[in-house]
């Protein structure tokens, strides 16, 4: 059986035919627009942490922290050098990789790790001459912690696995030493330089990435670099990517070395992402605003229309919270339609984007717009229209269960 | 609530008293001394007639003993219970439990049908299962003659059509009083008779107290008391 005061809700409110599909157009506007713009800003902003998880792993490691006198002097001066940042003390790279690597995957939530070694180079092509940076992987070990074999456009990974003078060279930079599969090139740095061949074409989609990063094969680029033992840093990816920031503190401590989890690395572009995804929030909310104001122009309507309903209604036992109800019932029935309509609507019109081509490089690469499926995104939007519209109509609700039934039949109410 | 057995056995015989009832209306300037002081009371089984003037203050008082409206001064009793001192809720509870109100203008709530007009009341105390409220409220319509249009919406009922109906209302839960302002106002002798043979027999068979304020001095005289008022005082 359905409450008495639900009925009457029902009847109220169809009796108001127009203001009341007004406060209904608009709360599923509201809620639909506001799952769309949601559903596209977080999909650009999924894809952004997709590329820079699949460059550079969800942690990278790097630097030692020189924490104590004596083991600044263990470590021998020499060639090491020293960094302090944020009172801490730092000796550049890791000297023993094995060993930290061998430490790093006893944690059960790193997937894979990596030793790179780095360092500034100069390409010359039978054209044109470009610096550019040298990253010495170990293949079997660096696909474990990045998309490379995704990336690769132009040859194969294969080629590079095989040809020892091999390097994977970044759409960018071979774009401007024109440069394609096949071809040789001379790398030089620190006066040393010598002849590898371009084995496959990578393109990640971040321009900064496909414009100076050249990848070897460790033993050449150590003997390149004059860096016979050790690494720049460990780049580790993880299952869950999202705990990568305790993940990185766990790691901090247990190691002793700088360790950086991806969040912390892109906060300037996840900042940028978030301001986006709060401002086109804060934009769309106007539709639930005016939603919640169209329901309180209608509720207060239908207050004054049926002022004489509530006497007769006050009169035959109904109590003041009974008034209150109905009229916050008439609210609850519009959000009900407006939310499954406004899903639905936020659902068809975020399809519809997603077919929408839109060709986008620089952070990332793609040719049509991104978008998510969130159930977390049509839920905000229910609960932004469900708190904005019940508070407009409290206030009306409020006031018909104020009214007195002796005033209204003697007409005194106003 | 009421019972059939006779009034004297159990509780006192007055279903409604009042004493010293004084009520002003309007603000200010136009505020005007409505009624001066008025007691009355009413014995279960009996009929009661209020007439008198236009403006003399049978409405006004037919709301205070409804409950609908609070005295400035004197005491409300309802089947021995003082009222009159009672928060809102006490109030609303007797109002849908032991008072049957007939408002004088605008009868029935007119987005809804005439069944569903006279089924309001019981939706609220819930004493009866849906079905059961069904078949009440068409026994209750069939005995104001209105048994043919029950499905009929408010809008769809002439003015004595909706007053019939807002009188199978107010009897819905049985009420152990029946307040009714000028009950048979829009009616034909026909009807009009109807209606009062109705509640004659309501107030002789199930001991409820009735009510009503009328300008017909026929019905007036059938009723078991008449008491004139003038003045906002009986006379
Ligand atoms: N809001 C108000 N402010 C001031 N005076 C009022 C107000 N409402 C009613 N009155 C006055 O109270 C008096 C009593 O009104 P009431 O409605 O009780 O009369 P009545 O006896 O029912 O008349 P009728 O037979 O015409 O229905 C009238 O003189 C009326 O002018
Ligand atoms: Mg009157």
């Amino acid at each position: 059986m359905t409450s008495p005061n639900l009925r009457i809700a029902y009847r109220f409110l169809t009796a108001k035919k127009r203001a009341m599909v007004m406060s209904l157009a608009c709360t599923i506007l509201g809620v639909g627009l506001f799952i769309v713009t949601q559903a596209t800003t977080s999909g650009f902003e999924r894809f952004f942490t997709k590329t820079i998880l699949g460059i550079n792993g969800a942690i990278r490691i790097e630097d030692k922290i020189q924490d104590t006198m004596r083991s600044m002097a263990a470590a021998g001066g020499g060639d090491s050098h020293f960094a302090r940042r944020d009172g801490v003390k730092y000796i550049e790279g890791i000297e023993e990789p094995q060993a930290l690597m061998a430490a790093v995957r006893e944690f059960p939530n790193v997937r894979g790790v990596s030793a790179v070694v780095r360092g500034n180079v100069q390409l010359q092509s039978a054209f044109k001459l470009e610096d550019a940076q040298v990253f010495g992987i170990r293949l079997e070990d660096h696909v474990r912690v990045s998309d490379l074999a995704e990336q690769v456009t132009n040859g194969s990974l294969e080629d590079f696995r095989n040809s020892p003078t091999g390097a994977l060279v970044g759409r960018v930079l071979a774009d401007r030493l024109q440069l394609a599969v096949g071809d040789s090139l001379v790398i030089s740095a620190r006066g040393a330089s010598r002849r590898v061949q371009v084995a496959a074409i990578y393109e990640t989609g971040y321009r900064e990435v496909d414009k100076t990063n050249v990848y070897l094969h460790q033993p050449e680029a150590r003997s390149l670099l004059k860096r016979p033992s050790g690494a720049t840093f460990l780049q580790i990816s993880l299952h869950d990517p999202a705990r990568a920031p305790q993940d990185a503190a766990r790691l901090e401590q247990v190691l002793r070395h700088s360790v950086k989890p991806w969040q912390e690395r892109e906060k300037t572009w996840l900042a940028v992402f978030r301001a986006l995804r709060i401002s086109t929030m804060i934009t769309v909310s106007v539709f639930t605003l005016i939603a919640s104001l169209a329901m309180f122009n209608t509720l207060a309507m239908i207050v004054l229309e049926k002022t004489k309903d509530i006497a007769i209604l006050r009169s035959m036992g109904y109590e003041r919270r009974d008034v209150t109800r109905i009229f916050l019932w008439q609210a609850g029935l519009v959000l009900a339609v407006g939310a499954v309509a406004g899903a639905l609507l936020g659902a068809a019109v975020t399809w519809l984007v997603a077919q929408v081509p839109l060709p986008i490089n620089g952070i990332f690469k793609t040719d049509r717009f991104i978008v998510t499926w969130d159930p977390a995104h049509y839920a905000g939007a229910v609960l932004t229209a469900v708190v904005m519209v019940m508070v407009a109509s409290l206030i009306p609700a409020r006031r018909a269960a104020r009214l007195e039934p002796g005033d209204i039949v003697r007409g005194t109410a106003q | 609530m009421t019972s059939s057995a006779p009034a004297s056995a159990a509780g006192p015989a007055w279903a409604l008293r009042c004493r010293g009832l004084h009520r002003h209306l309007g603000e200010g300037e136009g505020r005007v001394h409505v009624l001066k002081g008025v007691s009355f009371e009413a014995e279960r089984g009996q009929v009661y007639a209020i007439v008198g003037p236009s403006g003399c203050g049978k409405s006004t008082l037919l709301y205070l003993l409804g409950l609908l409206d609070r005295p400035d001064e004197g005491e409300i009793e309802i089947n021995g219970r003082r009222m009159s001192n009672h928060d809102d809720a006490a109030r609303t509870a007797a109002r849908g439990e032991h008072i049957g109100f007939v408002f004088q203008f605008h009868f029935l709530m007119l987005e809804f049908t005439a069944l569903e007009n006279v089924m309001m009341p019981m939706r609220k105390l819930g004493r009866l299962a849906p079905a059961a409220m069904r078949e009440r409220a068409h026994a209750l319509l069939d005995s104001v003659g209105l048994g043919a249009k029950t499905h009929r919406l408010g809008t769809q009922l002439s003015g004595g059509e909706q007053q019939r109906v807002a009188i199978a209302r107010a009897l819905a839960n049985q009420p152990a009083i029946l307040l009714a302002d000028e009950p048979t106002g829009n009616l034909d002798v026909r009807n009009s008779n109807l209606v009062f043979d109705l509640l004659t027999r309501l107030a002789k068979d199930n001991g409820q107290a009735v009510v009503l304020v009328t300008h017909n001095p026929e019905i007036a005289q059938r009723c078991d008391v008449t008491r004139p008022m003038r003045d906002g005082l009986f006379v």
